[in-house]
């Protein structure tokens, strides 16, 4: 926020800035605050849409603490957060770096690298699937020419979690550019100080570039960690949960709650906790990076 | 994208910039190759997509999949309900959040900066949490199985958004504003005299943003719809497998082309406004 302070607008119009933020006054009171304050009350009843809510206190939190589908489903998530994070992290600002060299061309490179990031969604997850697919897949084919048997990739509850992960690649563009843009802010004049002091190009990444962009860092490694912890649609498109539910993450089970068994009261409760978690972490995450991060 | 002007890691040398087109013609592969096969795949018989080792380039191009998923799929439907509801709920967005950004960025007034920082904070909130009390809400509205839990919020504006143009909005000189109302022109005069036709590339960032997240979004139209023909492409493509037996890949893929290639174009003319989007995205904190 960094409103001009300096000349006061002659204006002093407050009805008129009520109107005009009417639309985002009305949406926060019927579908953010008015629902976060229905969400929390729904989650101390039972509901079944069908029967009025019934006030069960703190049931539906003491079923879920000793509901082993909810531990699974948590764990998992967690498992493919911790994976994820720092695979989406280094490889997009290894990618970032990579585009911010000065040679011919690089600006096609850098639309070429970014091109797959627009197509998320379902169709991405079903090429995915077939890219991977066990038997029929081109990646084990060519895994088979190097003598290397390909895994069952998401046919297996040992390898379904990474392979999750590894779809995150046709994503990363986001991430990657906004490493590239802020490297591009980096003033040069340091960097040229430190290779005539001798300085080599690893030197100067790990004791400059990293330093100075650490803010950055954190923020994508927050961003990055809370789109983890929500993770929904891939394992919906490509594995519907399983091999063995070895995909079955926490929104999942939420989503199955609120709309395949209608356990409105109960998926409210997951809902909380799932808010608790991510905003746990997230005050986690800065406060371990207090330390490291430079600002 | 502009080329970078700040800082590289000195001049290269002949084997670094060996290495770096050696990397980047590398990496060019790994992002393209899978589009490539999508549509390679696409063009296959059924038959063809079975053999190892795989037939890289189709001996035939069977093109007649793309007629064949228009006329025993319901492709077509899925498509145009896609286009429908992309562009009424981008176009609700824009429209709505632009108007609730000029208020934050362009008029004084008290309780303003708290409320901003409000709209701040929804952001950070998880869809799950306010998910079931919406979908309560809209049932009793008798709304569930049309578009217009999906339609309607969107009117209501986008906290990113809203965010967004709010800060291009400050950065737009007030000299202007002053021109008009000394002339007698109030808030509305200024707003789409002044500042609309000034923001249309500020606009048009948020309204590609908008349009790429409504046309891949999934989880709102399987929440709320239930009948097949209403369908928009995510979740069409969603049910490609469950509702039509034994996975037939190339149509499949065929669908899957038809269905990126709206974002592709739309991001190959509107590059510029898209890598801005994404830039604003992390200065907000």
């Amino acid at each position: 926020m960094t409103e001009k302070r300096t000349r006061k607008s002659i204006f002093s119009g407050e009805k008129m800035f009520w109107f005009f933020i009417m639309p985002w006054i009305i949406g926060f009171i019927l579908l953010t605050g008015g629902p976060i304050f229905a969400s929390m009350v729904l989650s101390f009843t039972k509901y079944d849409v069908l029967t009025a809510p019934n006030f069960i206190g703190f049931d539906n939190y003491v079923h879920l603490f000793n509901d082993r589908l909810f531990y699974k489903s948590l764990s998992t998530t967690l498992y493919y957060t911790v994976l994820a994070v720092p695979f989406v992290n280094i490889l997009a600002l290894l990618l970032a770096l990579l585009l911010n060299q000065k040679v011919r061309g690089i600006g096609v490179f850098r639309v070429i690298f970014y091109a797959p990031s627009v197509v998320s969604g379902v169709a991405i997850c079903f090429l995915w699937a077939w890219l991977l697919n066990s038997d029929f897949g081109i990646v084990n084919y060519v895994l088979s020419l190097v003598h290397i048997k390909g895994p069952a990739w998401f046919s297996s509850s040992s390898t379904v979690i990474p392979s999750l992960v590894l779809t995150t690649l046709t994503g990363i563009g986001g991430t990657m550019v906004i490493y590239l843009a802020s490297m591009q802010s980096l003033s040069a004049e340091i960097f040229e100080a430190a290779a005539i002091d001798g300085a080599n190009p690893f030197r100067r990444f790990f004791a400059i570039t990293i330093p100075l962009l650490s803010p950055v860092i954190l923020f994508n490694g927050i961003m990055t960690m809370i789109a983890a912890i929500q993770i929904f649609v891939p394992s919906f498109v490509i594995t519907k949960g399983g091999p063995d539910w070895g995909s079955y993450f926490y929104v999942y089970y939420l989503f199955d709650n609120a709309f395949s068994q209608f356990r409105m009261g109960y998926a409210s409760a997951q809902a909380w906790i799932l808010f608790v978690i991510t905003f746990a972490m997230t005050l986690l995450a800065l406060k371990v990076s207090k330390r490291y991060v430079h600002y | 994208m502009k080329p970078s002007k700040s800082y590289s890691y000195g001049q290269l040398s002949v084997p670094g910039i060996v290495l770096v087109y050696f990397l980047l013609f590398l990496f060019s592969i790994v992002f393209l190759f899978p589009l490539c096969w999508m549509f390679l795949t696409s063009v296959k018989e059924l038959g063809a997509i079975y053999l190892v080792p795989p037939q890289w380039i189709p001996k035939v191009f069977q093109w007649e999949n793309y007629m064949k998923i228009f006329r025993d799929y319901p492709l077509g439907t899925y498509l145009s309900n896609s286009v429908e509801y992309t562009i009424i709920s981008t176009f609700g967005i824009v429209l709505s959040s632009s108007l609730v950004a000029f208020g934050f960025a362009r008029i004084r007034a008290r309780g303003k900066d708290p409320l901003f920082a409000l709209v701040l904070a929804t952001m950070m909130l998880p869809y799950q949490v306010t998910m079931i009390p919406q979908y309560l809400l809209f049932r009793k509205l008798g709304w569930v199985d049309s578009y217009l839990p999906l339609v309607i919020p969107a009117f209501t504006g986008s906290a990113f958004i809203i965010f967004l143009l709010r800060q291009f909005y400050i950065g737009l000189s007030k000299d202007l504003d002053e021109a008009v109302s000394i002339d007698g022109g109030g808030y509305f005069t200024i707003f789409f005299r002044i500042i609309i036709p000034l923001s249309l590339p500020a606009m048009a960032t948020a309204g590609i943003m908008e349009f790429m997240y409504r046309w891949n979004d999934l989880l709102g139209p399987l929440i709320y719809l239930n009948t097949t023909n209403k369908f928009p492409l995510a979740l069409g493509l969603a049910n490609f497998t469950s509702s039509y037996g034994a996975t037939q890949w190339n149509i499949l893929m065929t669908a899957a082309v038809v269905s990126v290639i709206p974002p592709l174009l739309l991001f190959f003319t509107a590059q510029k406004y898209f890598i801005q989007g994404i830039v604003v995205h992390a200065s907000k904190d």
